[in-house]
């Protein structure tokens, strides 16, 4: 039986801003389905979020608080909330870009804190708003606007730094896994301290035209294509795993 | 809500400390319930004193990683409900410049304590400046007001952060404290009264948090866990906070009300003193700790007859500008000494009728009230 969602929806908000087969708004449904099934109440939530795609997954569309901050910066404006009113139930939601790149040093310091934090990075590979720039998470060899013969550097594992920065809980998995990763925020909500997932959002507009996958249900297919669960991803090679997204739980608190 | 009268955190008395430990308990006396910084010459004493101090009195004390997650993580606190302050110097105070943009435009209380070195860049880090002035009032983009204010003394390193959080809460503005380090790192008498007035942040369930009827009012503030459902957002946006990123009447109109409720308020913010005023042909005008010299000049200067006078700034944004437009028609010159290549005394060459004249110093050193002696002789 279909959830009823729209309780969750900021009144007169008729439109995103999302492009066309744009993975962020897939996203944004099972965001407010981990609510859901939690009975979360959004009187008690506090989303923040900063500058980017992602970032307008919260803000305007979720019918709770809302902070929408600087570039980069998003963390350091959410500790500062968490440390005032521990009652609050504080999520970060933003991009590759703005969490790991401009925004890296807030993010690898507040798992560090083990700040009471859910951190859902969603992850493009591309600076998709500003219309496709190589980022931290580009990987090698990708065609950007930036990168036009090829991206020369290798890209963040945001699961494997996030870990070692010591994240109490630290998951990948892409939007096409949508029930793994109900599952995955739900659990995340529900760890007590810095819980990070990299969500794995399908660009067809901007990083996908540029690197043969500009069709939505293209992108969409490579990407489930590119997904090996973690368990399977163990008993691979590196060169095996040469190309693969690893999705699973990298952490889950208890280890 | 409002203006009240509450006992002071300190008992009443005298007190012997350093500027820096003056601003740490004047932010205590203002019930500030959240401080972040990043360790910085000469303004480090106050985290340190705060981060033992805030455990006594259950505020929260953080020390993050750079001088942006300071104001960013203020700002996030102050929407959660609680005043909040960061304190830095030069490097720090650059490093926040776009924070405290984002506080002007979203309309955040905050205070920020600048103890100013010499610079520009990491410059002289013990020694002391005045370079920051300007950076004070645009060192973030766009247009936009703040309040700042200029402290002479460890006395009013307390009083000024106390009324720092005070002019933060009532016009939802960030507060520049614009120390020195001959201040910061002063170690000298001050008194503690036993009531102190403090302004706190108006509320008004369901009220446009970012809008009023009057083209220059202070809306009224949630917090955060209000049940507000607030849409905070560093983007132009309407009264309800919804993005209206095309809309030019509506850019028009916030940007225009954000300056109009600072310099239409100008007379209830802005604060000076006068010395000597009534018969003087030749007034300094100074600010900091420059002022306590030029005041010891003048008074040697009065010893001698000569008519001369003294108006201390101890706001710097807005500027004082009907003072200085009052003084210029009235002498015949006016010297304005400062530690920098010259800042405050472009803003009273704009205003004042009368001829201007600079002093400028930046060797890292106060400047003597010799100097100023020799200065004034000079001007007649």
């Amino acid at each position: 039986m279909a959830r009823d969602l729209e309780q969750y929806l900021r009144p007169g908000i008729g439109v995103t801003t999302f492009c066309p087969g744009c993975g962020e708004a897939i996203l944004l449904g099972l965001i407010l389905r981990a609510i859901d099934e939690l009975c979360l109440n959004m009187d008690d939530m506090l989303f923040v979020s900063g500058i980017g795609c992602a970032a307008w997954i919260p803000s305007p569309h979720f019918n709770a608080d809302t902070l929408h901050t600087l570039h980069g910066r998003t963390i350091a404006f959410a500790t500062g909330a968490k440390m005032v009113n521990p009652k609050l139930k504080v999520m970060v939601i933003s991009g590759d870009g703005d969490l790991a790149d401009i925004g890296g040093n807030h993010l690898i310091h507040g798992a560090r804190r083990n700040i009471d934090l859910t951190v859902i990075c969603a992850n493009n590979m591309n600076y998709g708003m500003t219309g496709g720039q190589v980022c931290a998470t580009t990987p090698l060899g990708a065609l950007t606007m930036t990168t036009h013969q090829g991206n020369p550097f290798r890209p963040f594992d945001l699961c494997q730094l996030l870990k070692a920065a010591g994240a109490v809980y630290v998951a990948r998995y892409a939007v096409t896994q949508p029930f793994l990763m109900i599952k995955s925020i739900k659990k995340a909500l529900q760890t007590e301290g810095f819980a990070f997932i990299e969500a794995v959002t399908p660009c067809p507009v901007q990083f996908g035209r540029r690197n043969n996958l500009g069709q939505p249900a293209d992108m969409l297919k490579a990407v489930m294509a590119q997904c090996i669960m973690k368990d399977k991803a163990d008993k691979l090679s590196p060169e095996e795993l040469r190309g693969k997204i690893i999705t699973g739980e990298f952490t889950d608190g208890a280890d | 809500m409002g203006l009240q009268k509450v006992r002071s955190t300190l008992p009443a008395g005298s007190y012997y400390f350093s500027g820096d430990e003056a601003v740490a308990e004047g932010a205590i006396a203002a019930r500030c319930g959240y401080c972040a910084g990043y360790p910085i010459t000469p303004a480090t004493e106050t985290l340190e004193r705060l981060s033992v101090r805030f455990g006594e009195v259950g505020a929260v004390f953080m020390q993050m990683e750079d001088e942006i997650a300071s104001i960013c993580s203020c700002i996030g606190a102050s929407w959660a409900g609680a005043k909040a302050m960061t304190i830095t110097s030069g490097p720090g105070f650059s490093l926040m410049q776009e924070g405290i943009g984002y506080a002007v435009f979203t309309e955040t209380p905050v205070v920020i304590v600048d103890a100013q070195r010499a610079g520009p860049s990491t410059g002289q880090a013990t020694r002391v400046g005045g370079g920051d002035i300007m950076q004070a009032k645009w060192g973030s983009h766009g247009d936009y007001l703040t309040i700042a204010l200029s402290p002479w003394s460890v006395q009013e390193l307390y009083d000024q952060t106390i009324q720092a959080f005070n002019l933060a809460e009532k016009y939802r503005v960030p507060v520049l404290l614009m120390a020195e380090e001959a201040t910061a790192h002063l170690r000298e008498r001050m008194e503690v009264s036993g009531e102190i007035e403090l302004f706190n942040r108006e509320k008004k369930a369901g009220a446009p948090p970012f809008g009023t009827k009057e083209d220059d009012g202070v809306p009224p503030m949630p917090a955060f866990g209000e049940g507000e459902k607030l849409l905070v957002t560093g983007s132009t946006h309407d009264e309800y906070g919804v993005r209206r990123i095309t809309h030019p009447l509506v850019h028009e109109k916030l940007v225009t009300r954000l300056h109009n409720k600072i310099l239409h308020h100008g007379q209830e913010i802005i604060q000076y003193e006068h010395y000597y005023l009534e018969d003087a042909a030749i007034v300094v005008v100074g600010n900091g700790f420059t002022a306590r010299s030029a005041l010891f000049a003048v008074e040697k200067l009065r010893e001698e007859d000569k008519k001369i006078g003294m108006v201390r700034l101890k706001t710097l944004w807005p500027f004082p500008i009907e003072v200085i437009k009052d003084i210029g028609s009235r002498v015949k010159k006016i010297l304005v000494p400062e530690m920098n290549m010259g800042q405050v005394v472009g803003e009273v060459m704009k205003y004042a009728s009368c001829d201007v004249v600079p002093y400028n110093q930046v060797n890292g050193e106060v400047i003597h009230p010799n100097t100023i002696i020799e200065q004034l002789r000079r001007l007649r």
